[in-house]
């Protein structure tokens, strides 16, 4: 038999089983899809570029017309239009997001806070934190160099001058970046107006957590036995506030002022201006003041002996 | 003692990314991170032995008797594609989980070189049956072996201060080249 012949018959005939099989196996194997995979497969952009968090576009449409918790707004090329489309088709509404706020569970402030060693390195909270937790005494509280305010897309985040970073409310959009940045999940996300925090992370017992910072929350439980609304509760040495209660019921806050620590504070503005951390911050900005005009007067007088 | 140097051969001295260089775009896609990694190295692995199994057979019942060796490229191709898919199907029916874990690796290695490669080079050398599966287990290994090494760097990397043009694929590509370079310490180790 020629060549070119048994090319034909060879290759045909490969050709033909395998499609044979594969025509066979997917009539056999075949899944039984959730007709709405389809169309919402249909009309997702197929960049299949992952940024709904999902492995590629079949993936996002099964996830969001089986589980009824993924939302129908997760396409980011897509952008509203294809949003509203798969919200139509599952039936779901582009869910109704409680508006919030980041919030820095942390008051320990250079001062306030003992330091284990010298950190020299990247000057980066995660980088800083895989050394032996961080330069911190306090291994869960903040480390202060910045990761969170440099990751903040609306410029809502800002470290002030003793290491803490700084909520600007007006421009925080509550979206969750700096809270997923965080190595020590220092921030959180608390709902907007919410006059009670407890701005400490520690959950190491009472004396451990005292001897690394002065102004810990040492799970004593005081606040919780002073809340007339069982808003607080402790859990792993932290006291726990449910800001809703709070909010809702909560007139005077009794809590506050039996906190032996500070560790819980109050977040209506004039409570948070007497606050310590704030009246640090104020010392410590009205001296480098003084130093700024100390200087600037005895550059005026080298320039005066100058000019002499 | 022959199938273990052909396996280790395979694994390091050989290693089709890092000394042959074949496979580098799965291995620069899915390095960025580990999981990722881990599961692109299992399906390739697993991928790579049972095709280069299948492609013996036919090497040796369709195409050799007939002299017909100068299609062998083609036939494989062919023979590759469908058989990935055949798994993507069976899998994605009867163990869902292992779906999940790596099955959505599968398609992007339908037509990918390095699992090309192997029966490939496996028919070229007239390996045995058992010799060929071992080769194909190493080969899938050293690949495995080689992303997950990638990964695990480039996540250290993402820490890292790299200077502004090299972010990326640039620093990547420096990385695979010191991997390779590492590698290369292996060679005349043994001799094949």
């Amino acid at each position: 038999m020629s060549i070119p012949i048994m090319v034909l018959i060879v290759m045909t005939g490969v050709g033909l089983i395998f499609g044979l099989v594969l025509a066979f196996v997917n009539k056999k194997f075949a899944m039984e899809l959730n007709p709405v995979i389809h169309l919402v497969e249909d009309i997702l952009p197929k960049g299949q570029c992952g940024a709904c968090g999902y492995a590629g576009c079949q993936a996002y449409a099964e996830a969001v017309a089986t589980d009824p918790t993924v939302p129908p707004n997760l396409c980011i090329p897509g952008k509203k239009p294809v949003a509203d489309l798969v919200a139509q088709l599952t039936g779901k509404v582009a869910p109704e997001v409680e508006p919030r706020v980041a919030q820095v569970k942390c008051q320990g402030s250079n001062k306030l806070a003992v330091k284990k060693y010298e950190y020299a390195g990247v000057q980066e909270c995660v980088a800083a934190s895989q050394l032996q937790g961080g330069p911190k005494g306090c291994q869960y509280g903040c480390m202060g160099f910045g990761t969170c305010a440099n990751s903040c897309p609306f410029d809502a985040l800002h470290m002030n001058e003793v290491g803490l970073p700084v909520v600007d409310e007006k421009k925080c959009t509550g979206c969750g970046k700096c809270e997923s940045v965080c190595p020590k999940k220092v921030i959180a996300m608390a709902p907007i107006g919410s006059h009670v925090g407890v701005l400490c992370n520690s959950k190491d017992k009472g004396p451990a957590a005292r001897k690394v910072c002065s102004i810990a929350c040492i799970g004593c439980g005081i606040c919780k036995k002073n809340c007339p609304y069982d808003a607080i509760v402790i859990e792993n040495n932290l006291a726990v506030v449910n800001e809703h209660i709070c909010l809702e019921k909560c007139e005077n806050a009794t809590c506050l002022a039996k906190c032996p620590t500070g560790a819980i504070q109050g977040l209506t503005p004039e409570s948070i201006s007497q606050s310590e951390a704030a009246k640090e911050v104020a010392a410590v900005a009205s001296k480098a003041a003084k130093e700024a005009a100390l200087k600037a007067a005895e550059a005026k007088k080298a320039a005066e002996t100058e000019k002499n | 003692m022959e199938y273990l140097t052909l396996f280790i051969s395979a694994v390091v001295v050989n290693n089709f990314v890092l000394t042959r260089f074949l496979g580098l775009c799965i291995f620069f896609g899915v390095s960025k991170n580990l999981n990722a990694s881990i599961g692109m190295g299992m399906a390739v692995t697993s991928v790579m032995t049972l095709s280069s199994m299948l492609a013996w057979v036919v090497y040796h019942f369709v195409l050799a008797p007939f002299h017909l060796q100068f299609l062998t490229t083609v036939v494989f191709v062919l023979l590759i594609a469908s058989f990935v898919q055949l798994l993507e199907t069976i899998i994605k029916k009867q163990a869902p989980a292992l779906y999940n874990m790596w099955g959505i690796y599968l398609l992007l290695i339908a037509t990918n070189c390095v699992v090309l490669a192997v029966p490939l080079l496996n028919a070229e050398s007239n390996y045995t049956f058992l010799m060929s599966v071992v080769s194909s287990i190493g080969s899938g290994l050293g690949f495995a072996l080689a992303i997950v090494l990638m990964a695990s760097l480039r996540e250290k990397l993402r820490l890292a201060d790299v200077p502004k043009p090299l972010e990326g694929l640039g620093i990547a590509f420096i990385l695979a080249g010191m991997l390779a370079l590492a590698f290369l310490g292996f060679s005349g180790m043994i001799s094949l």
